[in-house]
C-alpha cells in the first residue's frame, strides 16, 4: 500500500505539480535566504560602524551616513521577507487549487462502488486539511527547511574554519541526532496518518449523525450519538496527544544535543585557550557563530513534523487518486444517431467486488429482452437482486459477467455521457440537488428556451407534481437540501418528472410511485402510460398497480429471470409470483385462476 | 460570489423569544457586517473562547509557565558562556580550575533544563489544545443533535461538518502555536525592554514609540483580516456544502450526468476560496513585514539619538553598541507576534460562526421542570391543537380529537393532506402553534425527553442506517438490548431471513448509506428497531412503502402482536393496513372529515369508501 511509500517518493509525486512554480519557489528561497542573511549581518554591521567609525572621533556625518546603511539593511530585511511571500503564497494557492479542483474530478468519476465504501468525511478531509497542509509545506516547510539547513551547514562551516576541534564536537552531536532523527520519522508519520485518518471518520460521523437525524429523534438516541461521538473524538484526542509527545521528545533531544556539545566545547575550549592552543577572540567568535547556528537548529524539529505530516497527506491524496475508476468510457465510443431503444440481458452477472468468495453472485445470469418502446416490470422479493440489475444500466456498476445491450450495442461501447442521455432513472432514494424546481427536473433534459418550458409542465404535470407551481417562488423555488423541504411524495414525484424530461430511449424506474396515494398513482399511471409507448422502461414494482402499467411482467427469483409473461399469465402459471405480488386472500388468487385459465383455453380451442 | 446573501433562517424574533438580540446563524454568510453586528459576533466569538478556556485555566498557566521558565533557561546559555571566557579562562590560566568547572557544569544543567521545559511545554500546550477542542467538538455536537428539526432542514449537514471540520481546524492553529509563541516573545520582549530601561531610560522611550505605528499596523490589520478571514469561513462553507452534496447524491450525479455542471461549480467555489485565502496571506504579508521594518527604522532612529550624544559626550559608544544590540534583539519575536496575532483572527472568525450555531436555540425545548411518566399507557389527546411551520400558513386548522390508550389508528387521505404532520407533532418534532398535545393527560412540552421518546417512537419513510453492522443498527432501538433481543425483534418483523443471508449475518456491515441493503430492507431493520423500541406508542408514517407484498405481509403479522397493547398510527398509502385499524381517521386539508370503524367507513359513502374502493381495484 502507499504507507509504505518512502519520504522522497511521495513528496516526489508533487513534482508535476509543482514543477510549473519552480522558479517562483527558487526566487522565495533566495528572498528567504536574503532576509535571514540580513538579520544576521545587522548586529554585526553594527558593531563595525560603532566600534570603527564612530569610536574614531566621527562626526555627525558618520551618524547619518551609519544610521543610513542600518536603515537600508532593515528595509531589505523587510522587502525580502514581503517579497518572498509575495513569489511563493499565489503560486503555492493555484497548485492547491489545482489539486483541489482535480480531486473532485476524479472522485465524480470514481465508481459508484468506491463511493459505497468510503465515507464523504473522509474524502472532505482530505480535499480540505490535507491539501491545506500540503500547500503550507510548500509555502513555508519546505523553504524554510531549506534554508534553515543551508544556515546551518554555513554557520557550521564557519565554526570549522575558526576552530576545527570545537566545531568537532558540535558536528559529533549530529550522529546520534540524525538516528534518533531516522526513528523519529518512522513513529511520527505512524501517529500523524492515524490522527489524519481518525479526523475524516470524525467527519464521517457528524455528516451521518446530521443526516440520520430524525431516526436518532425519533428514537430519541442522540445521546447515544454523542456518546459514540464523543468516543470516537477522545480517541483522536488522544492520537494527537500522542504525537505531541512524540514531537516533544524529539524536540527535546534536538534541542538537547547540541547544547550539550557546545557546554563541552565551552570546557574543551577555555582549556585550549588556556593552554594557548586557540585565541580567545577565535573562542568568542565560535561560540557567537554557535548562538547564531543554535536557533535554526531548533526549528528543524517542527519543521521536520511539517514535512512528515505533508508526507501523510500527500500519500493520503494519491490514495483516492491513484483509485482506478473501472467504469470508463470506451476507447472509440459507438454512438447511435437513431436510438431504437432494444434492450437485451445477456447471462449477466453481477457480484459485488468484496463479496465473500463462496458467496452466490447476486445476479446469476440474467437473461432478458426488452423491445423497443416496451414497459417491463421487474418483480421480486425483497432482496433479489432487482435495484442491483437496474443500476447496471445506466452503468453505476458494471457487469460482472454477460452483456447488456442497447440497439444490439454493448453497453461499455457508448460513451458515458451518451448512455447516460440514453438511460435515465428515478430511484427509490431521491436525491434532489440544491437548486431550483426547474433546474432540478430539467437536469437531465438539453432543451433550452420554449421547448424547455414544454418538457417541463409536461413532465410536472405527468408526474402529478402540479404542487411545485404553487411554492412560494413558483418553479424558481430552491429545493434540495439548501433549499425548501419537499415531502417524500413530493420528492418522490419531482425524481418522476425528471426522469421524464430527460426524453430518454430507455427509462429505468425502481419502484417510483412508492410514496403516492392511490389516487395520484393512478393520475401518474394514466399520464405515464401515454408517455411511455415510445420509450423502453424497465420498472421495479411492488403492486399489481404498478405492473398495471407494463406490457410484460418479469420475475425475478435468486438472481434469475424465473418467468415472463402478462400479468394475468403469471398470476396464473406461477406460484412466485403470486406469493410475491398477490395481497388478496388465496381464495381470490385461485378465482382469478380459474377465470384467466380458461380464457386460455378458448384461445388454444381457437388455434 | 455575493458578500452579503441572506442565510437561510428564520427571523430572529421566531427564534429567540424574549427579545434577546442574537442572532445565532442568521447572519452567518453576511460577510461586511455593520459595526454593532461586528462588535456582537465578535463578543460572542470571544466569550465562547473564555468559555473554552476557563476549565482549563489551570493547564492554561501552567503551560504559560513552562514556556517562560524555559525561556529563561535557553537565556541563560550565552550568559554561561561569558562568563566562562571572562572569568573562568583567567582563573584557569591562575591555575584554578574550578570555576571552569562550575562554568561547564551549569551550562550543561541550564541545557537539560531548557529541553526537558522545551519537551514539558510542547506536551503541556498540546493538552491544553486537545482538551478545548474535545471540549468544543462535543459542545456543538450535543447542540446540533439538540437542535429541532425544523433548524436541520435549513441549515444542511454540510454547514454543520464545515462547523465541525474547517472551523475547528482553525481554532487549532491557534492553540498550538499560539500560547507558546505569544508567551515566549512577550516575556522576551519584556526582558529586553528592561534591559534597555537600565541602560538608558531615553532610549527605553524611544522604543516604547515604536509601539504607536506597530498599533496603528495591528489595528489596519484586525480590520481588514477580519472581514478577509470572515469570508474565508463562508466561502469554505459552501465548498463543504456542495463537495458533501455531491458526495453523498453521487448516484444521481452520474446518472444525470451533472458532472460537468458540478465540476464547473466547484472550481468556482475553490477558486473563491483561493482568493480570500489568498486575501488574508496577503494582509499578513503586509502586517508582517511591516512589523520587521518598523523595528528596524527604530534601530536607526536610536543610532541617530545615541550618535549624537556619543559625539556629545553624554554616552558611551560601548553603551551605545549594548543598546543598539538590545533593540534589534527587542523586535525579533515580532515575527511570531504576528503570526500568533494572525491564527487568532482566523480563529475568531471561525467562532463567530461556531458560537452562532451554539447561540442557535431549539424551537423544540426540553421542559425546565419535567412531569414524569414512567408508566406510559398511550393515550394521546389534542385539545383545540392548531399548528403552522414558523410563520408560515396555519397546516393544520383547529384540531380536537382523541385516541385511547391501545387503540390502532389509521390515517388516510391524499398526499399532502397534513397526515404526516399530525404523525410530527406526536412525536414532538414539531410543538403545537396553539392549543395543547397530550400524552396520557401530560402536555408533551412537559415531558422529560427520555420519557417521551420512551413513550412514542416514529418509523419513517426514509429509513435511514448508520455505519455498522444491521445488529447495531437494529440495537438503535434499544442500546443495551441483547442479540437474543435483537434477533427476535427482526424475527417478529419477518427480517430475520434476509438478514441470515447476508454475508455475515446480523454482523454485515451496512455500508455507508446502506448502499448494499435495499430500500425494502432497510424498511425492515427500521422496523425492526421499532419493534425492538418497544414504545407504548407507535408511529408508522408510510414505513412499509417501499416492502414488497410478501414483506408486508410478514410485517402486519408482526404489528397484529405488536400492536396488542400498544397505541398506533399508521399512515399508508396501501390501505392494506387499513384492515387491523380499529378506527380510521381521513384528513383532509388539515382536518379530520371521517372518523369511525374501517367498517362502517367503507360501508358509507364518504372519501375513505372512495378511496377504499379505488385501491381494491388496484390490487388486482
Amino acid at each position: 500500500m502507499t504507507n509504505q511509500n518512502t519520504l522522497w517518493q511521495s513528496l516526489g509525486r508533487l513534482y508535476p505539480h509543482v514543477r510549473p512554480i519552480i522558479p517562483r519557489l527558487v526566487l522565495g528561497l533566495l528572498c528567504a535566504l536574503g532576509a535571514s542573511v540580513m538579520a544576521l549581518a545587522i548586529p554585526q554591521v553594527l558593531r563595525v560602524l560603532i566600534n570603527d567609525a564612530l569610536a574614531e572621533g566621527g562626526s555627525a556625518r558618520t551618524v547619518w551616513v551609519a544610521s543610513g546603511v542600518v536603515l537600508l539593511l532593515g528595509v531589505l530585511e523587510a522587502t525580502f521577507v514581503a517579497l518572498r511571500r509575495q513569489f511563493v503564497i499565489t503560486p503555492a494557492t493555484t497548485v492547491e487549487t489545482k489539486m483541489r479542483t482535480s480531486f473532485y474530478r476524479h472522485l465524480q468519476n470514481l465508481t459508484v462502488e468506491f463511493h459505497d465504501r468510503w465515507g464523504s468525511g473522509q474524502l472532505l478531509s482530505r480535499a480540505m486539511s490535507d491539501l491545506n497542509l500540503m500547500r503550507r509545506w510548500m509555502a513555508f516547510g519546505l523553504i524554510m527547511l531549506v534554508v534553515t539547513s543551508l544556515t546551518v551547514v554555513m554557520g557550521v562551516t564557519i565554526m570549522f574554519f575558526t576552530s576545527w576541534a570545537l566545531a568537532l564536537i558540535f558536528v559529533a552531536a549530529a550522529v546520534p541526532l540524525i538516528i534518533y532523527g531516522y526513528r523519529f520519522r518512522t513513529s511520527y508519520s505512524r501517529v500523524s496518518r492515524k490522527s489524519q485518518d481518525q479526523a475524516g471518520d470524525l467527519a464521517t460521523t457528524v455528516e451521518e449523525s446530521v443526516h440520520g437525524i430524525r431516526v436518532l429523534k425519533a428514537f430519541g438516541r442522540s445521546r447515544e450519538a454523542l456518546e459514540d461521538f464523543e468516543e470516537q473524538a477522545e480517541e483522536l484526542r488522544r492520537t494527537e496527544i500522542h504525537k505531541a509527545r512524540s514531537l516533544a521528545n524529539f524536540s527535546m533531544i534536538v534541542t538537547l544535543l547540541p547544547e550539550l556539545a557546545l557546554g563541552a566545547s565551552l570546557v574543551v575550549g577555555v582549556t585550549l585557550a588556556a593552554s594557548g592552543d586557540v585565541s580567545i577572540g577565535a573562542l568568542v567568535a565560535f561560540f557567537a557563530t554557535a548562538a547564531a547556528v543554535a536557533g535554526p537548529v531548533e526549528f528543524i524539529g517542527p519543521l521536520l513534523a511539517m514535512t512528515f505530516t505533508a508526507k501523510t497527506a500527500i500519500d493520503r491524496h494519491y490514495e483516492v487518486m491513484e483509485a482506478e475508476n473501472t467504469i470508463t468510457d470506451a476507447a472509440a465510443p459507438v454512438h447511435l444517431d437513431a436510438p431504437r431503444g432494444d434492450v437485451v440481458f445477456g447471462d449477466v452477472h453481477f457480484r459485488y467486488p468484496d463479496a465473500q468468495a463462496d458467496a452466490d453472485d447476486v445476479l446469476d445470469g440474467i437473461d432478458l429482452r426488452l423491445r423497443a418502446g416496451e414497459t417491463m416490470a421487474l418483480v421480486g422479493v425483497t432482496g433479489c437482486g432487482k435495484s442491483t440489475l437496474l443500476q447496471l444500466v445506466p452503468r453505476l456498476y458494471d457487469v460482472t459477467g454477460g452483456a447488456i445491450t442497447i440497439d444490439g450495442v454493448d453497453l461499455r461501447s457508448f460513451s458515458l455521457e451518451d448512455l447516460r442521455s440514453l438511460v435515465a432513472v428515478a430511484f427509490e432514494d431521491t436525491t434532489l440537488f440544491s437548486t431550483s424546481v426547474r433546474d432540478n427536473v430539467l437536469m437531465g433534459s438539453d432543451a433550452t428556451g420554449a421547448e424547455a418550458d414544454r418538457l417541463l409542465e409536461e413532465a410536472l404535470d405527468v408526474a402529478q407534481a402540479h404542487f411545485a407551481f404553487e411554492l412560494p417562488e413558483g418553479l424558481d423555488t430552491l429545493i434540495g437540501e439548501e433549499g425548501l423541504s419537499l415531502s417524500g411524495g413530493q420528492r418522490q414525484r419531482i425524481a418522476l418528472a425528471r426522469a421524464i424530461a430527460a426524453q430518454p430511449t430507455v427509462l429505468v424506474l425502481d419502484d417510483p410511485l412508492s410514496a403516492l396515494d392511490v389516487a395520484t398513482e393512478e393520475r401518474v399511471e394514466v399520464g405515464l402510460r401515454s408517455m411511455l409507448t415510445s420509450t423502453t422502461t424497465l420498472i421495479v414494482a411492488h403492486r399489481p398497480s404498478t405492473v398495471a402499467l407494463a406490457d410484460c411482467v418479469a420475475l425475478m427469483q435468486d438472481g434469475r429471470i424465473a418467468d415472463v409473461g402478462t400479468h394475468s399469465e403469471l398470476l396464473a402459471r406461477n406460484d412466485h409470483y403470486r406469493y410475491v405480488i398477490a395481497s388478496l386472500d388465496d381464495e381470490e388468487i385461485a378465482q382469478l385462476g380459474r377465470a384467466v385459465q380458461p380464457a386460455l383455453d378458448d384461445e388454444g380451442a381457437l388455434a | 460570489m455575493s458578500r452579503t446573501t441572506t442565510a437561510a433562517g428564520d427571523t430572529p424574533e421566531d427564534r429567540k423569544p424574549g427579545g434577546s438580540t442574537s442572532a445565532g446563524v442568521l447572519n452567518e454568510d453576511d460577510v461586511l457586517l455593520d459595526r454593532a453586528q461586528s462588535k456582537s459576533v465578535r463578543s460572542r466569538s470571544f466569550r465562547l473562547l473564555g468559555s473554552l478556556i476557563r476549565p482549563n485555566r489551570r493547564q492554561f498557566a501552567w503551560t504559560v509557565l513552562l514556556v517562560v521558565v524555559s525561556q529563561a533557561a535557553r537565556v541563560a546559555g550565552p550568559a554561561i558562556i561569558a562568563f566562562g571566557i571572562d572569568r573562568a579562562l583567567p582563573a584557569l590560566i591562575a591555575g584554578n580550575p574550578l570555576l571552569l568547572w562550575v562554568a561547564g557544569g551549569t551550562y550543561l544543567l541550564a541545557a537539560v533544563l531548557a529541553s526537558v521545559l522545551t519537551a514539558g511545554y510542547l506536551r503541556a500546550t498540546a493538552q491544553l489544545s486537545q482538551a478545548m477542542l474535545l471540549d468544543l467538538r462535543v459542545r456543538v455536537f450535543r447542540h446540533t443533535q439538540r437542535l429541532s428539526l425544523e433548524f436541520h432542514e435549513k441549515y444542511t449537514s454540510g454547514r454543520i461538518i464545515s462547523r465541525q471540520t474547517s472551523d475547528l481546524e482553525a481554532l487549532r492553529e491557534l492553540l498550538d502555536s499560539g500560547v507558546s509563541s505569544l508567551a515566549s516573545g512577550a516575556v522576551f520582549m519584556l526582558f529586553t525592554a528592561a534591559t534597555i530601561f537600565a541602560l538608558d531610560w531615553r532610549t527605553g522611550f524611544l522604543i516604547l514609540a515604536a509601539a504607536v505605528p506597530m498599533f496603528l499596523l495591528a489595528r489596519w490589520y484586525q480590520k481588514h483580516s477580519q472581514i478577509a478571514y470572515r469570508e474565508s469561513r463562508v466561502v469554505s462553507a459552501k465548498l463543504i456544502v456542495h463537495f458533501i452534496e455531491t458526495m453523498t447524491g453521487i448516484r444521481a450525479v452520474k446518472a444525470f450526468r451533472r458532472e460537468t455542471v458540478n465540476a464547473r461549480r466547484y472550481d468556482e467555489l475553490a477558486e473563491d476560496y483561493r482568493t480570500v485565502t489568498v486575501r488574508s496571506i496577503n494582509l499578513n504579508g503586509v502586517f508582517q513585514p511591516g512589523l520587521v521594518l518598523i523595528g528596524n527604522v527604530t534601530v536607526a532612529v536610536v543610532l541617530v539619538f545615541g550618535g549624537f550624544r556619543v559625539l556629545g559626550g553624554t554616552l558611551e559608544v560601548g553603551a551605545l553598541l549594548a543598546l543598539l544590540l538590545y533593540s534589534k534583539r527587542f523586535f525579533q519575536p515580532v515575527d511570531q507576534m504576528a503570526m500568533f496575532y494572525n491564527s487568532f483572527q482566523s480563529a475568531s472568525a471561525a467562532l463567530e460562526k461556531v458560537s452562532g450555531l451554539l447561540e442557535e436555540v431549539p424551537t423544540v425545548r426540553p421542559p425546565k421542570n419535567p412531569v414524569p411518566l414512567p408508566h406510559p399507557r398511550g393515550a394521546i389527546a389534542f385539545h383545540d391543537v392548531q399548528f403552522r411551520y414558523g410563520t408560515g400558513p396555519v397546516v393544520l386548522p383547529t384540531l380536537d380529537l382523541s385516541i385511547q390508550a391501545g387503540q390502532t389508528i389509521a390515517l388516510v387521505g391524499q398526499t399532502g393532506a397534513g397526515k404526516s404532520t399530525l404523525a410530527k407533532l406526536i412525536a414532538r418534532f414539531y410543538d403545537v402553534s396553539e392549543g395543547r398535545l397530550t400524552l396520557d393527560g401530560v402536555d408533551l412540552r412537559e415531558l422529560a425527553p427520555t420519557d417521551l421518546r420512551r413513550a412514542v417512537v416514529m418509523v419513517t419513510q426514509e429509513a435511514f442506517l448508520f455505519s455498522g453492522s444491521v445488529a447495531d443498527n437494529i440495537a438503535l432501538g434499544k442500546p443495551d438490548a441483547g442479540r437474543d433481543e435483537i434477533m427476535a425483534a427482526a424475527r417478529a418483523v419477518g427480517a430475520e431471513q434476509f438478514i441470515l443471508e447476508l454475508p455475515e449475518g446480523f454482523d454485515t456491515d451496512v455500508n455507508k448509506r446502506g448502499g448494499r441493503v435495499s430500500a425494502g430492507q432497510r424498511q425492515l431493520i427500521s422496523f425492526a428497531r421499532a419493534f425492538l423500541a418497544d414504545p407504548a406508542v407507535l408511529i408508522l408514517d408510510e414505513a412499509t412503502s417501499s416492502l414488497d407484498i410478501p414483506s408486508e405481509r410478514l410485517v402486519q403479522e408482526g404489528l397484529q402482536k405488536l400492536l396488542g397493547n400498544r397505541t398506533a398510527l399508521i399512515i399508508a398509502h396501501r390501505l392494506s393496513t387499513v384492515a387491523i385499524a380499529d378506527r380510521v381517521l381521513v384528513v383532509h386539508d388539515g382536518r379530520v372529515v371521517e372518523d369511525g370503524t374501517p367498517a362502517q367507513l367503507i360501508g358509507g359513502t364518504g372519501r375513505f369508501a372512495t378511496l377504499h374502493a379505488a385501491w381494491k381495484d388496484s390490487l388486482v
